[in-house]
């Protein structure tokens, strides 16, 4: 009879078991004004940020006709657009490098930053339902995002190899600090997004003026022009935009531009991993209210 | 090392309600708010209005003071009414929310099931919203590989995995979501009334495969308005009432005063006593009956709803007029559609030699277990004397039967009249 049944697993339940001393210890108290950022504990759920960096690459482009396409679309059609207005309209300066090849090679890594940091920015008030209901540090939904925008990334990276060898440039040791610039853009990414996403929770206003920043942020960044544009003490200064790193790196490594990107490299490093530690802390203070305000 | 698995001191939540902190807020509320607040709020000082913030920041506690013990491998199952705090409780445990005040312990792996299908996403297949929603539950990877078979099985859909869920009906959707959650093995469970969804029978799989849970030693704290299941499942409970536990201990106890505060609140029988005298009765009766007085269990009064099953003890205060040993007390019990389910005879006792009465008397009747399925009923009490009906009263009393745990399996009977003690077996079957 299931109700013996139950009665016999209920007495089983009640003989103790203990945990294994590894077994963590959780607290639960009100959060202090600067709590800590608790890396490990996110290290520890590396699991659940893989997962769901695989959800957001799988449902990205379900029912869409081009699919994987939409990564290349949209910096190819910058390009061109660029090209023809800026490049050939306006006449704006390339430090000699065809125009199309010089704005492609800038607005690749762009893409990726500004995708990136508008997807992770809305990525808590989209998973409203998850943060409502189960706990994990909330710092993975937008790692998650961050990472998953990657894969856009590789898809327009391999078409800008393709053109740098259709302008016959052929690649150098240089292209070995690509990933450096890449992080040093998912860094920038991450930081933005910190402050964007926590703030979007409380103020949706963010989500409408995400658009209109991208937009802004793009042209302060020498991706129409060159930086070549400031006398040095500015251009230097100019790095402080996080941006103008990645892409004078980008265009260093890639398209050999002489525009010695060294300094601005330094500044901008700085700025952008400024921006992603006062981010997370920032991130982490808000957080507590997060699963109250959604 | 120490035995207890969670313990939580003087814990409280603080919402905000009102006009601040509710919901987000746009740019524009917060500018104008900023702008507008301190003069509104220095004017309505200056004018006495209001004399501290709480006209303009209005806050409530969800919950306060909450101090509680649990043990490993306890069942502990948290009743309330809505808004009692039972939620709030969970999600400080399952740290989905941090308390205001207060601080607590757990010791072990959590695992909480605040709903079910929580990430699932409809365009990726079952397979894929398997691993997913196992991966946010808190499942590993490897974990779920070794129990993917098993977790199919349970949720029947072998072969729809590969089909995305929103192709799924609502039944299949929810089976795979509990399928999943029922495999969930942490050293500390949380579960909110979950298993209020899916049919009886999947229903009746999931509450197996919770005791399963607790097999190993578990510590499971329940969440549920089935009182059936929370007493079948829990060995302990705790009662919630606005915020604050206001009674903790053994699980029938705490559904018992549960129960009463409910049912004392659904305008039932007050304090057990109900005055007839003045009762509303045809225009032929004489005022015979003069009070019921009803009691449960160990005499206790009936002020409440009575449990599915319990002892229903009814003392009929009546007086006779003139000497007579021919009389026959009735109790009626009418079910909310009016119909007739039981009546109780005192014309039916065998040991009837009472011997010629009168003036004041009290007909004590007690039904050992009153077994009508739950629900609103109606109670009608008659007098007959030497045959004839005397005073009738209609609408005597009103009682409500509550669930419980009959059968002992955490299942409530949800149609017919009345619950019989029944036994089942498999012909040629090994277990009788």
């Amino acid at each position: 009879m299931l109700g013996e049944e139950v009665k016999i697993l209920r007495r089983m339940g009640t003989s103790v078991r203990l945990p294994s001393n590894t077994a963590p210890v959780i607290r639960i108290e009100a959060a202090k004004a600067w709590p800590s950022l608790k890396l490990g504990e996110l290290w520890g759920y590396r699991e659940l940020i893989y997962f769901l960096i695989w959800r957001d690459i799988k449902v990205r482009y379900k029912q869409t006709v081009l699919g994987a396409g939409w990564a290349i679309i949209q910096p190819l059609f910058t390009m061109l657009l660029f090209s023809l207005f800026f490049g050939r309209l306006a006449r704006v300066p390339s430090d000699g490098i065809p125009y199309p090849l010089f704005s492609f090679c800038a607005l690749v890594p762009w893409s990726y930053f500004s995708n990136g940091l508008t997807q992770a920015s809305n990525s808590l008030v989209s998973n409203s339902s998850l943060i409502k209901k189960v706990y994990f540090p909330r710092l993975a939904i937008p790692i998650a995002k961050v990472l998953s925008a990657l894969v856009d990334f590789g898809l327009a990276f391999v078409l800008l190899l393709g053109m740098t060898f259709y302008y016959g440039l052929h690649p150098t040791f240089r292209m070995l600090c690509v990933p450096l610039f890449l992080l040093l853009a998912m860094v920038t990414a991450l930081g933005a997004a910190f402050w964007l996403s926590a703030l979007n929770v409380r103020i949706r206003d963010v989500e409408q003026a995400l658009p209109f920043l991208a937009q802004v942020w793009l042209f302060a960044t020498p991706i129409a022009y060159p930086s070549s544009l400031l006398s040095q003490p500015w251009r230097t200064l100019y790095a402080i935009n996080p941006m103008v790193g990645v892409v004078e790196g980008f265009r260093w490594a890639l398209i050999g531009t002489n525009t010695t990107p060294g300094p601005m490299l330094v500044v901008s490093c700085l700025v952008a991993v400024a921006m992603l530690v006062i981010g997370a802390f920032w991130f982490r203070r808000l957080e507590k209210t997060f699963a109250d305000i959604l | 090392m120490s035995q207890i698995a969670i313990q939580l001191e003087k814990i409280g939540k603080q919402y905000h309600i009102g006009r601040k902190q509710n919901g987000h807020r746009s740019l524009q509320d917060v500018v104008t708010d900023a702008l507008v607040s301190p003069f509104r709020r220095a004017g309505r000082l200056l004018t006495g209005r209001a004399t501290a913030a709480a006209d303009v920041d209005q806050t409530f506690w969800a919950l306060r003071d909450v101090s509680l013990e649990v043990k490993y491998g306890e069942l502990v199952g948290i009743i309330g009414r809505n808004g009692a705090g039972k939620t709030t409780l969970l999600k400080i445990l399952s740290r989905i929310t941090e308390p205001t005040e207060g601080h607590g312990e757990i010791h072990g792996r959590v695992g909480s099931l605040l709903e079910v299908g929580t990430g699932f996403h409809p365009e990726l297949t079952g397979r894929e919203n398997l691993f997913l929603n196992g991966a946010i539950l808190g499942m590993r990877k490897a974990e779920i590989e070794l129990k993917f078979d098993e977790i199919v099985a349970f949720a029947e859909i072998d072969k729809f995995i590969d089909t995305p869920v929103k192709h799924y009906s609502s039944g299949m959707y929810v089976r795979l979501a509990f399928a999943v959650a029922a495999h969930l093995e942490p050293e500390i469970l949380l579960v909110d009334e979950v298993l209020a969804v899916g049919d009886a029978a999947f229903q009746k799989k999931c509450l197996g495969k919770m005791s399963e849970v607790s097999r190993g030693g578990r510590t499971v704290i329940f969440i549920s308005h089935n009182m059936a299941a929370v007493e079948n499942l829990c060995d302990k409970g705790i009662l919630l009432e606005d915020g604050i536990i206001t009674f903790s201990g053994d699980i029938k106890q705490t559904v018992d005063r549960y129960l009463q505060g409910v049912s004392g609140q659904a305008r039932s029988i007050g304090s057990g006593i109900i005055d007839l005298s003045n009762a509303a009765r045809p225009p032929q009766c004489r005022p015979l009956l003069k009070r019921l007085e009803l009691f449960t269990d160990q005499d206790r009064p009936l002020n409440g709803g009575l449990r599915m099953g319990s002892t229903f003890k009814a003392y009929i205060h009546f007086e006779l007029e003139e000497p007579t040993s021919r009389l026959d007390a009735c109790l009626g019990f009418d079910n909310s559609f009016g119909q007739r389910v039981f009546t109780a005879h005192s014309l039916f006792e065998p040991q009837k030699a009472c011997g010629e009465r009168v003036g004041e008397q009290v007909f004590v009747c007690e039904i050992p277990s009153l077994t009508l399925v739950p629900g609103e009923y109606k109670i009608k009490v008659s007098l007959s004397i030497r045959g004839w009906p005397r005073d009738w009263v209609e609408d005597a009393a009103r009682l409500t039967i509550l669930e419980s745990d009959y059968y002992g399996t955490g299942r409530v009977p949800w149609n017919g009249f009345f619950v019989l003690k029944h036994r089942w077996h498999l012909r040629g079957s090994q277990e009788e």
